[in-house]
């Protein structure tokens, strides 16, 4: 009945929707260009959804070598080494993988190096599954106990802004930081059609 | 205490650093950071002190940010275990330049010496080789060790495994600087880095 009536409005709504959907799917883009112009050179990543289009530029960059993982806390320590050899890095991870580095960010604090880490969130925003979030609860304190700083971006547009200043901190001021790519951002994962 | 036939870890480290030249040398933390140091002091030298698992890592990230320098790693049977699937990490980036070094007593010589996964079942050359390292050996005698000295300049043909059986004898802890942040910076100034 209403289908004559609305259907300009729900072509002008979905073009709408197309155009943001376009603008979020810049941000990993954005991402990209930051860490370029950081001149970061080494990736370690344990894969994760939100983090496959980021993933896919580093591994046909010709200036950064992704570095695959079998577990978070190797990228902490490849990222130590790759600093006393003179090169900058980022590690991706999803909050899962927190939990696995907590003993080698230690190395954060000894070594005082220009450790930055890039995590995308899972279990605080309208999560499927309960293994996700416990620590995804506790991922902002296990980083801030381990002596991290932690940014947070939530939405497309300030993931540049946000991003930026903590490759600003890690790199300039050698200042241990996380910038969490929260949930709301990324979007729930759907498990059920 | 010590088995016959079974090498002093002093002695296999001092062969294999003897004509170091110019590479970076990764110690694990415990008994292969004092051989380092009992070798000799070093500012290519990176002791480690803790970290356990992350010695072959912290390895790969100094090798893949210098490939024309010799990168070694050194560390003992119960580090190499905690880091297990860095051999696999490191068996896909293929650094040519990288050789680890594995100083076997299958055992916790810094915790009282108990007995290790490699005292009984445990291979690590075989997981070494099935993690995608074809370079691997194991080594027995000091001929072996001598023998296999120079391949460490070599940055052209790794990543090699080598394990080392030594024995289970305690040596005198010789102790290296345990300031992180001095022994970083020191090898980042020996590659020509500045402070920020």
């Amino acid at each position: 009945m209403h289908a004559r009536a609305d259907a300009p409005q729900e072509q002008a709504a979905s073009q709408a929707s197309a155009q943001a959907s376009a603008q979020a799917d810049s941000w990993p883009e954005e991402i990209f260009s930051i860490l370029q112009r950081f001149d970061v050179r080494q990736v370690p990543y344990v894969p994760d959804a939100g983090h496959s289009e980021l993933i896919n530029r580093v591994l046909g960059s010709s200036t950064m070598r992704g570095v695959p993982l079998t577990t978070e806390e190797e990228g902490v320590a490849l990222l130590a080494g790759a600093w006393a050899g003179g090169q900058r890095g980022v590690l991706l991870m999803q909050s899962s993988g927190v939990g696995n580095c907590i003993n080698m960010l230690s190395l954060t604090q000894i070594f005082r190096f220009p450790f930055l880490t890039l995590v995308t969130m899972r279990g605080e925003w309208g999560e499927f599954n309960p293994w996700q979030v416990p620590m995804g609860s506790s991922t902002q304190a296990v980083l801030e106990l381990s002596g991290i700083r932690v940014l947070r971006a939530s939405h497309p547009q300030e993931v540049r802004e946000v991003v930026e200043a903590g490759a600003m901190q890690a790199y300039n001021a050698c200042t241990p930081t996380a910038v969490l790519l929260s949930q709301r951002l990324i979007g729930s994962k759907v498990f059920v059609k | 205490m010590s088995k016959v036939n079974l090498l002093d870890r002093r002695a296999v480290v001092s062969g294999l650093l003897a004509n170091r030249k110019d590479a970076i040398v990764v110690g694990g933390l415990g008994a292969s950071t004092y051989d380092m140091a009992a070798a000799g002091d070093h500012d290519r030298n990176f002791y480690l002190w803790g970290a356990m698992g992350g010695a072959v890592m912290i390895g790969l990230g100094v090798a893949l940010a210098q490939p024309n320098l010799p990168v070694v790693v050194i560390t003992g049977d119960g580090e190499m275990l905690m880091g297990m699937g860095s051999l696999a990490t490191v068996g896909l980036q293929k650094p040519a330049n990288l050789t680890i070094v594995v100083l076997d007593n299958e055992s916790y010589g810094e915790t009282g010496g108990q007995v290790s996964h490699t005292a009984a079942t445990a291979d690590l050359v075989g997981v070494a080789r099935a993690c995608g390292i074809s370079d691997t050996r194991a080594m027995t005698t000091m001929a072996e060790v001598e023998a296999f000295a120079p391949a460490l300049q070599d940055v052209a043909s790794g990543p090699r495994f080598a394990s080392v059986k030594i024995d289970g004898a305690n040596l005198e802890r010789v102790l290296s600087s345990r300031d992180a942040n001095y022994i970083v910076n020191r090898i980042r100034g020996a590659l020509g880095f500045q402070p920020i």
